[in-house]
């Protein structure tokens, strides 16, 4: 039996009068890669940020690793250390090396030790390919680079969630390969849990084990990974695959 | 040359005076400048609140220290307050006190202006890490907001050096007090003491401002870069 990590559970979200998630319910077990496909600007991105408590909403609950999240600044807190997530604009600190990046949080939020978060920093930066950038600041590093650094600066927190919020879509299309690359490594060698917004259709293929497609804040399909691709059930969902050349 | 001025200034132990009102007149903008951008710093973070009380409230300590003129704040602190409150501390802890308290409020509003030109992104990658909203602010907003508004800090520390020589009205040594009391006591055997005591003083203003002033320019051009 897979073990559950992350359940939605009727979850919906306004901004004053204009509701922007409608009822949305989905759930994640260990290991699992979930695509959130669909067109820009329809809230697959809120949807995320209401997954680690970037954004609140209204009604519905969120249980993760089988305790109901409890909506409090403090209880956030905890929870972002076991979710990660990486932004489009990968967002280093520019005040600090590479490697002060990576270990701020480790070092400070969870304690561990300087030497330890160091030695850490490296080999995942070893992993990301980039060990001779150790002490080079973000504004040295080109886009592809500083995202790689930016999964790494999430993995050091050893999550047991991690969010991607289409962490492709402001780099150069030659720099996209080395991020996507290393995202599949995630999930192939460390079996990583991720939800993963994209306009990658390829990648998303490949990588999928459940595909979430929205419009307008409602879940239209939400299918196994590569059922939607050969065999999409919706006429939008057909639309859009072929409005992205798939 | 007898009677030239300039003798004045080597006579009996005056250099050594002025260069102790000078070293009086340094140490309280620096004492000021630490406590005042300390506080500062923390008001500026007040003044990003949501709550609006709070803003509101810093908002009027702000409005109270930049308009009201330092000599009356001076004033204030010197005259006014300890007979209220029946403190009796030296004129230079007085003075210290009310230019910490200003440049608190001046440099609240630098950091607020700073923290609120940080994107946004910034803050929530770091949320995103776990940092609490403290550890987000002391060790990725902050400074990122200093290296934003460093110049103008630097400026702000040239005009808090530059305006102790107000100091003089609350009867503290600074380096215009003791310049004063030697052109009165050499006014009548040196007339001309007064050219050469305030030309010392300019330089001596100028070696501690001028090197503040070169720094907030190489630091404004490297932002530019």
């Amino acid at each position: 039996m897979a073990e559950r990590i992350l359940e939605v559970k009727n979850l919906s979200k306004s901004y004053g009068d204009q509701q922007v998630l409608h009822d949305i319910n989905f759930s994640l077990n260990k290991g699992e890669v979930m695509t959130m496909l669909g067109p820009s600007g329809i809230g697959k991105s809120t949807l995320l940020r209401c997954l680690n408590g970037l954004e609140d909403f209204q009604t519905g609950e969120l249980v993760f690793e089988g305790q109901t999240i409890k909506p409090s600044a403090a209880n956030w807190q905890q929870l972002r250390q076991k979710i990660g997530m990486v932004f489009q604009s990968y967002d280093l600190f520019p005040n600090m090396t590479v490697l002060q990046n990576i270990t701020l949080a480790p070092i400070k939020v969870q304690k561990r030790s300087k030497q330890e978060a160091e030695a850490e920093a490296r080999k995942l930066l070893k992993r990301v390919q980039l060990a001779d950038y150790a002490d080079a600041y973000p504004r040295e590093l080109s886009g592809g680079q500083k995202q790689r650094i930016a999964i790494a600066r999430a993995l050091a927190m050893h999550p047991d969630l991690m969010l991607f919020d289409e962490v492709t879509a402001s780099l150069d299309p030659e720099m996209v390969r080395s991020v996507l690359d290393l995202i599949k490594e995630l999930s192939e060698q460390d079996h990583m849990t991720m939800i993963i917004v994209t306009h990658e259709m390829n990648f998303a293929r490949q990588i999928a084990d459940q595909v979430l497609f929205l419009d307008e804040g409602t879940i239209l399909e939400q299918t196994a990974g590569k059922d939607f691709f050969t065999n999409p059930q919706t006429q939008r969902a057909k639309d859009f695959l072929a409005s992205m050349d798939f | 040359m007898e009677h030239s001025g300039i003798s004045v200034l080597f006579q009996g132990r005056n250099f050594v005076r002025l260069l102790g009102g000078l070293w009086t007149s340094v140490w309280i903008a620096a004492l000021a400048l630490l406590f005042g951008l300390l506080l500062g710093a923390l008001i500026g973070l007040a003044r990003t609140s949501k709550n609006k009380l709070v803003r509101a409230i810093f908002r009027i300590y702000l409005e109270f220290f930049r308009i009201v003129p330092t000599v009356v704040l001076l004033f204030l602190f010197y005259y006014i307050l300890p007979r209220q409150f029946g403190l009796n501390w030296p004129g230079s802890v007085m003075a210290t006190i009310a230019f910490a308290l200003w440049v608190s409020a001046e440099f609240s509003d630098i950091v607020r202006g700073a923290l609120i030109s940080v994107p946004k992104v910034q803050q929530e990658s770091g949320l995103a890490l776990g940092l609490s909203k403290w550890q987000l602010f002391i060790y990725v907003l902050l400074p990122q907001a200093f290296q934003l508004e460093l110049p103008a800090t630097i400026n702000l520390a040239t005009r808090v050096i530059k305006t102790t020589s107000l100091l003089m009205m609350i009867s503290v040594m600074d380096l215009i007090n003791v310049g004063q009391q030697i052109i009165e006591a050499n006014n009548q055997s040196h007339p001309t003491a007064v050219f050469w005591i305030y030309g010392l003083i300019f330089l001596l203003y100028f070696i501690v401002d001028y090197p503040l002033s070169l720094w907030s320019k190489k630091v404004a051009r490297r932002k530019q870069d």
